[in-house]
């Protein structure tokens, strides 16, 4: 099986401050990685060059592509990446507002990648829309209401329907369910879940809350100082953590 | 179907002056598909290490564990989940699980997870959290406010709705009334009886004697304080 | 260094005291630059060094430079505003260009060189010899769903334009049809998106026509244009068709089925009529003898 996203030295500096140096791994259809660590630890750093919304100062950030098989994704042309970032990726933010368009209708915000895609059949597109937001669990009848007349929650689930719609395989998350209440985060993540599972996703989710990677990642990196520190299956980093820094962070958590 | 040789494992508390505390040393059991083998030994010996080591929970510091031929010390990340994802079931003394999902999800969820038909994979969950006598009323709330013996119910429904080669129990009889046990061990017999190996940690004497074929003490690889 | 009384502009007013078309020759020929790259490169809005002018923006201050540029002496100009030659907004840029390059001028479409207009295009067809010239608010046809100008050029650079889709789909959504009924964007030659002024969409067909088109917008600082014989293609969906659109009606002076029409409220009582928005066309109707429900007979005295 060929790898879906091959990371190889990836390393981001700002001016002499490390953002993230030395990253490599491999993602593999269907694996879900989370990136843990505190504020500043590079791993946000680190998600925005693998979307290629920054350039790395260094390495490679190889994906699968379905037309000519791995290709970097750095050194690809800017039409192409923003291509993909509209098709084979999908981006959700932490701050619904900065993934959706507020002034829009929560069906031109589902629609608006197919347009982008070339979809030009106003019916089609307001079915699939409608479909969309059914799966993200929201109502038909609010299909025509803008974002700003929603809930955090429902802005969130918007959001990710807004990114799923075109079926992409690769999906980068921000702090998901950050500044949302935890009876909605765990929706959230019911949800996420059963899309990743449905549609065989794969995703890089970074957060910085254990709980969240312990249910949706299949595997960890915890970074620290711009540096990954430890990578491994989730509940055996989160369950028997080996870098003094894991352990720190393990055995900071509070127990409810 | 599971050969562990020669495994040990220490733990290092960084945080607590980088104190090295070994906790198993040498440790040796193969288990036979059909087979039944319980962990013995005093609490803190090491039986539920030795298991999490297995599920590749903990992380071995030397030795090896080949399940189905897969070195569980030496695999990937994603080699070991998808072990885990077809091979090798782990029942948990804990039911975790995401919040306000339908406890029918719950159980049918392991088989979803590889590729089962939604509504097969829910007439499996219907059948077993029957058989272990959850109230059909309580299927589609989540299990999270569910009573300590009903969530192990659950977590044991979860833990036997794929038919694993290999599973893992750990104190699967535990508070647990006399017909639940009974159908508990009804449930590990129907495993062995269609070739699932298994490791088991049972407190209760009269379970293990029944459904065990081997009795390991793991003490005897706890390593000698000095 | 005072200049003395006679050669200060304002107390003279010959001609002798402006540069031909008001522009300096510097500015004139960064505009003409601007215009040849723009027809290069049909519906790409070009950036220019936009002057102040004599009269505020929204003016039509970019649509003045355009034809400031491209005028010559021999030129006739004709200046619209909705269509119609005698509103203050006309009146004053055609007394502007008399003054200022002494140019000829006319009402008539056919008689015309260069045609300066503001929200319509004339209703006679235009021919290869004639240029017409649009004023323009804001250029940038994704500007009210992307807010950034970065944004709003990369998209065009590379071609993105499933937002502009994104407008029509809110359209339909809240009205059940497009509703936009002018500045209706366009596809050019199949690249650039472009706006084309707010003209009515019943305009918008006309668009592919023998004149060469252009495009000025002062405050934003922008000039395209589509050259003569373009492809001008309305945006749309396959199950909500570009529709051109006008008021059901003849013009009630001259009779015209085809002509857009402007509503006119008579009274207090509401009474209302229809009537050509393109005065010379319905002028010219109207003389040739047509004659429509609320008109009488054309008499040179009477208009």
């Amino acid at each position: 099986m060929t790898p879906l996203l091959k990371v190889q030295n990836i390393q981001k500096l700002y001016g002499k401050r490390i953002g993230c140096t030395d990253v490599s791994f491999d993602l593999y259809p269907g694996e879900v990685m989370g990136i843990v660590g505190e504020s500043g630890s590079g791993k946000s750093t680190l998600l925005n060059c693998l979307a290629g919304h920054l350039a790395p100062d260094a390495g490679e950030v190889m994906f699968d592509t379905r037309a000519e098989g791995m290709k970097d994704t750095v050194t690809m042309s800017e039409p192409e990446r923003r291509m993909l970032s509209r098709t084979d990726w999908a981006f959700v933010h932490q701050h619904a507002r900065d993934g959706l368009r507020m002034n829009v209708s929560a069906g031109g915000n589902v629609g608006e990648r197919l347009m982008a895609v070339g979809a030009r059949h106003y019916g089609d597109i307001r079915d699939q829309a409608i479909d969309w937001l059914g799966r993200v669990e929201i109502q038909e009848s609010r299909v025509d209401d803008r974002p700003t007349q929603f809930s955090g929650g429902m802005q969130q689930r918007l959001q990710i329907a807004r990114n799923l719609v075109t079926g992409p395989r690769l999906v980068f998350m921000d702090e998901p369910t950050g500044g949302l209440d935890v009876s909605v985060q765990a929706r959230l993540l019911d949800l996420l879940r059963g899309l990743v599972r449905e549609m065989g996703l794969s995703a890089i989710i970074v957060t910085h809350d254990l709980a969240v990677v312990r249910l949706l990642a299949d595997r960890l990196m915890v970074m620290k100082d711009g540096h990954v520190v430890e990578t491994g299956l989730t509940d055996q980093v989160l369950d028997d953590p080996q870098h003094a820094y894991t352990q720190l962070l393990v055995s900071s958590v509070l127990q409810v | 179907m599971i050969e562990i040789s020669n495994l040990s494992k220490t733990f290092t508390l960084h945080n607590q002056g980088g104190v090295v505390i070994p906790v198993m040393d040498g440790a040796e059991l193969t288990v036979a598909r059909g087979e039944c083998v319980a962990l013995t030994g005093a609490s803190g010996a090491g039986k539920s290490t030795l298991m999490r080591m297995v599920y590749g929970n903990y992380l071995a510091a030397s030795g090896h564990i080949l399940i189905d031929g897969l070195d569980v010390t030496q695999a990937e990340p994603r080699q070991i989940f998808e072990l885990r994802r077809h091979t090798l079931g782990y029942v948990s003394q804990f039911l975790r699980v995401v919040p306000r999902v339908p406890t029918l999800d719950v159980v049918a969820e392991p088989l979803l997870a590889i590729g089962v038909e939604t509504e097969t994979a829910r007439d499996r969950a219907r059948d077993l959290l029957t058989r272990l006598r959850i109230p059909e009323r309580l299927w589609s709330l989540s299990p999270t406010s569910f009573s300590g013996g009903e969530q192990q119910r659950v977590n044991i429904a979860r833990g036997f709705a794929h038919t694993y080669p290999a599973m893992l129990l750990d104190e699967p009889t535990a508070s647990l009334d006399a017909a639940n046990r009974e159908t508990v061990l009804g449930l590990i017999e129907e495993a062995k009886a269609r070739g699932a190996a298994i490791i088991g940690i049972f407190h209760d004497e009269a379970a293990r004697d029944r459904v065990c074929d081997r009795e390991i003490d793991v003490a005897i690889y706890t390593p000698k304080v000095a | 260094m005072a200049l003395s009384g006679e050669n200060r502009p304002y107390l003279d007013h010959s001609m002798a005291d402006y540069n031909f078309a008001y522009l300096d020759e510097q500015t004139k020929r960064m505009i003409r630059r601007a215009i040849l790259k723009g027809l290069a490169i049909p519906g790409y809005q070009v950036p220019f060094a936009s002057r102040e002018m004599p009269m505020p923006y929204g003016w039509g201050t970019g649509g003045v430079q355009v034809t400031a540029a491209a005028l010559t002496p021999d030129d006739t100009l004709k200046v619209i505003d909705q269509g119609a030659d005698d509103t203050t907004n006309a009146v004053s840029i055609r007394k502007f260009f008399e003054k200022t390059a002494g140019v000829a001028t006319t009402e008539e479409t056919g008689q015309a060189s260069v045609i300066q207009t503001r929200h319509r295009i004339p209703e006679e067809d235009l021919r290869e010899d004639q240029i017409l010239v649009y004023q323009v608010p804001i250029p940038e046809p994704l500007r009210f769903l992307e807010p950034s100008e970065v944004e709003t050029r990369k998209m065009h650079s590379l071609e993105e334009y499933g937002l502009m889709h994104v407008k029509l789909y809110e359209d339909i959504s809240r009205h059940g049809a497009i509703a936009t009924a002018y500045a209706y964007p366009v596809k050019v030659e199949g690249r650039y998106v472009m706006d084309p002024s707010p003209i009515p969409k019943f305009d918008n067909p006309k668009m592919e026509m023998a004149a060469i088109q252009l495009f000025g917008a002062g405050r934003e600082q922008r000039i395209y244009a589509v050259p003569p014989h373009t492809q001008v293609v309305s945006l749309d969906f396959d199950d909500y068709p570009f529709e051109a659109s006008k008021a059901d009606a003849p013009c009630d002076l001259c009779g015209a089925e085809d002509s857009y029409l402007d509503e006119v409220i008579m009274d207090d009582a509401g009474t209302r009529m229809f009537v050509c928005s393109d005065t010379d066309y319905c002028t010219g109707r109207r003389k040739a003898g047509h004659i429509g429900a609320q008109g009488t007979a054309f008499e040179e005295d009477a208009a």
